[in-house]
């Protein structure tokens, strides 16, 4: 009971991160209907530039925590919020109007360049950080097994929550959240109604990137390590957690990222750890096969 | 910024430079985190290390290189824009032309690739770099049945592979099988593996089905690592039988009772003869592949595949049964993966795990995609860019794969419909019939 306690804590922090990354890839999915390969690689540059702004940060002696994660977050999220809008640029906007597959090539492209890019300039090593963040509470003190929850895994699922509820209340209530469900409802006819639909990509892309980026930073945080190889299963994992939560919608993405996290942590503590990226994907397959839509998505009605 | 957008105007020196510097200094920003700043290793700890010249080096580089792509964008488009003035020929004499020309560069490319080896007889390099590109370019045709004619996005096709690597590597070192045994099971055994994976995933349509292969390719991967009583683990499968020629092997001294290659024809041994075998049993693979898909494309099974693709709904409403085109493009698919894989592992001797990931699938969809979506040519043309583009970067060994990255963004960027983007139809109605009479008066 107490181990299973435990496995749900260390799940639902996974899960927080995966669906913060998933957000990016359903959102950009549901403006413009494609898969962005290289999110994940957006949220592995934004654990190197953690990691450079931690490091640059026990340079210079600072050690108030709170100051600390301030500052790397609002470093790491400028910055990553700039990659996202140079590869949309570059790699995506000229691609708009052409074949579905189109981007998703330049998207692989993308990717492979990123991940080469920071290979080459960071270096191949994994890099570790001093811990930022170490102990925790007990929970609940069982015999023989003692539920702990790290401080590090409460910054995580908090700052998860206050984002989702933020996000939540900018993409229903704000002028910008009303022009991006209008583009993501009809492009064309958001243009026609004065929508500046580039700029509303542009920003749904940087959105996208600073939410990796806070993923991004917890990562490092929470694990220590960072190295470029990252962002593929990370990527993979949020693009397989949008989906089960149904692509296009940002609620069903938190699920998706929820349930994959959990189902990753139970599955690696009570069977196989080694199979716990078969038995992701499995689940995502029975899910897509039950309701293919997703568990929140609206079904697809395509009018002829 | 929308009045930008718009203008055609020829820029003037001003407007270039605002916009190289603009260009320059998102360089700026980007370049800060990872080009300006790294961390290094300082005695156990990290430590930052700037690097603020290197970051100044690329920063100009960048400014320098948007004012001269601006202006050479700018000399094409003006150039561009003067011979569709002066020129008098249709849209459609030029795609003819455009379908002469590539008619012409497939016999070119076959003159190529047939007397290749025996220009290049003595030259492994060239052999076996040829090899690989055929390799490609028969995986690209197998991908092509599903991705270009039947429009079904697979981004697993790599699992298909392993699966004929695996079933030749194991029948052969388990059973002793030979190559011309193993290769028709294999091939089976891969589009059985089709016909499993397709079956339950039909009801998805475009991105869902792309995940769920995805995923389905990175199980196959997963299993083969950690099933390692099966298939060796991360070791892999060494020492694989190679093919040989009718019996004949490739050997320096063949075993008590038989006969080498070199020995039967009274040659001298040389390793090349196995290399050039190699390369031209690949050759005639990939060749029957193309003459397979080509007449496929004819018979009703392959108008299906591309009407499935142009519209589903419209299918399903003239009472196509979709779910048995869907299999039957994923099972061929699967089985003309396999056949690769089959090859791949005889020509290896040695597979593992980590020949069949992620990157790999990605590879072999560029080279589809790339190439233009269902055209043969534009996959031949697609691999050999793709598997040129590293062999040549091998001197700038770690940018290789920068290098790749950058000029599948830049192909892409530059003809999103691929390299030979023009699709004849396989199917077209007869012109009017005295429009014909009419064009040969004219001439």
């Amino acid at each position: 009971m107490a181990y299973a306690l435990q496995q749900l804590i260390n799940g639902l922090t996974l899960g927080s991160m995966y669906g913060l990354i998933a957000i990016g890839y359903t959102m950009v999915y549901g403006i413009i209907g494609m898969i962005n390969f290289a999110h994940g690689d957006i949220f592995m540059v934004s654990a190197f530039i953690a990691v450079t702004a931690f490091t640059i940060l026990a340079a210079a002696d600072v050690t108030s925590i709170p100051l600390a994660l301030t500052f790397v977050l609002i470093v790491s999220i400028f910055f990553t919020s700039a990659y996202g809008w140079a590869v949309e640029r570059t790699a995506y906007r000229p691609l708009r109007g052409s074949s579905r597959l189109a981007p998703l090539i330049s998207a692989i492209g993308m990717s492979i360049f990123l991940q080469n890019t920071v290979q080459l300039t960071q270096g191949a090593r994994v890099k570790p950080i001093p811990p930022v963040l170490e102990g925790g509470v007990v929970l609940w003190d069982a015999p023989g097994f003692a539920v702990q929850i790290g401080w590090s895994q409460i910054l995580i699922i908090v700052t998860t929550v206050i984002l989702m509820s933020a996000f939540t209340w900018m993409i229903t209530q704000t002028p910008f959240g009303r022009q991006q469900r209008a583009c993501e409802q009809d492009r064309k006819m958001a243009a026609l109604l004065g929508v500046n639909v580039d700029r509303t990509i542009s920003y749904t892309f940087m959105l996208g990137a600073a939410l990796a980026a806070v993923a991004g930073v917890m990562v490092t945080v929470y694990y220590g390590v960072v190295d470029f190889f990252i962002g593929f299963l990370a990527g993979i994992k949020a693009f397989t957690a949008a989906v089960l939560g149904g692509i296009g919608s940002l609620p069903g993405a938190m699920l998706g990222g929820l349930l994959i996290g959990l189902i990753e942590s139970f599955w690696s503590a009570y069977l196989w750890a080694e199979y716990k990226d078969v038995a992701t994907f499995g689940i995502l397959c029975l899910v897509l096969i039950l309701r293919p839509s997703g568990l929140l998505g609206r079904p697809e009605v395509e009018k002829v | 910024m929308s009045a930008v957008v718009f203008a055609r105007h020829a820029m003037t020196p001003a407007e270039r430079l605002r916009d190289a510097a603009w260009v320059a200094f998102v360089g700026l920003v980007l370049g800060i985190p990872m080009v300006g700043l790294t961390t290094v290793d300082a005695g156990g700890r990290l430590g930052v290390e700037t690097r603020f010249g290197l970051l100044a080096a690329v920063v100009a580089a960048v400014f320098g290189g948007r004012l001269l792509l601006r202006w050479a964008i700018d000399q094409a488009r003006n150039r561009k824009l003067e011979r569709e003035r002066a020129s008098t020929a249709t849209a459609a004499d030029r795609a003819s032309g455009a379908l002469k020309l590539v008619n012409f560069l497939g016999w070119v490319a076959l003159g190529t690739a047939i007397t290749l080896p025996i220009l290049f007889s003595d030259n492994r390099y060239v052999v076996d770099t040829a090899t690989t590109v055929l390799i490609y370019v028969m995986l690209g045709w197998g991908l092509n049945v599903v991705v270009g004619l039947a429009g079904l996005l697979d981004l697993g096709y790599v699992a298909f592979y392993a699966v004929g690597a695996y079933s030749y590597a194991l029948l052969s070192t388990q059973f002793g099988w030979s190559f011309w045994e193993a290769l028709p099971v294999s091939g089976a055994l891969a589009a059985s593996f089709g016909i499993l994976l397709g079956y339950p995933i039909l009801r998805l349509r475009g991105d869902y089905l792309a995940i769920v292969t995805l995923g389905f390719g990175e199980i196959i991967r997963i299993i083969l690592v950690n099933w390692t009583e099966f298939s060796g683990g991360p070791n892999g499968i060494s020492s694989i039988p190679r093919p040989s020629f009718f019996g004949l092997d490739f050997t320096r001294s063949p075993a008590e009772g038989e006969q080498s290659f070199a020995g039967f024809f009274g040659l001298e041994f040389s390793p090349m003869h196995r290399l050039i075998f190699l390369y031209y049993l690949i050759l005639v693979l990939a060749l029957l592949t193309h003459a397979f898909v080509s007449r496929l494309r004819k018979l009703p099974v392959g108008r299906a595949w591309e009407a499935l693709r142009e519209d589903e709904i419209a299918c399903q409403a003239m009472g196509m049964n979709t779910t048995h085109i869907k299999l039957s493009a994923f099972a061929i698919g699967a089985m003309l993966g396999g056949f690769g894989g089959v090859f791949f592992a005889a020509r290896q001797g040695f597979i593992s795990p980590e020949s069949f990931v992620f990157t790999e699938s990605a590879i072999i969809l560029a080279i589809v995609v790339l190439g233009g979506m269902g055209s043969q040519m534009g996959v031949v043309l697609a691999a050999t860019l793709l598997v040129l583009i590293p062999e040549f970067g091998r001197g700038l060994a770690e940018y290789r794969m920068l290098l790749f990255g950058l000029a599948m963004v830049l192909i892409m960027v530059w003809r999103p419909g691929g390299l030979l983007a023009h699709r004849e139809p396989t199917l077209r109605l007869k012109p009017l019939q005295q429009s014909a009479p009419a064009k040969e008066a004219a001439r």
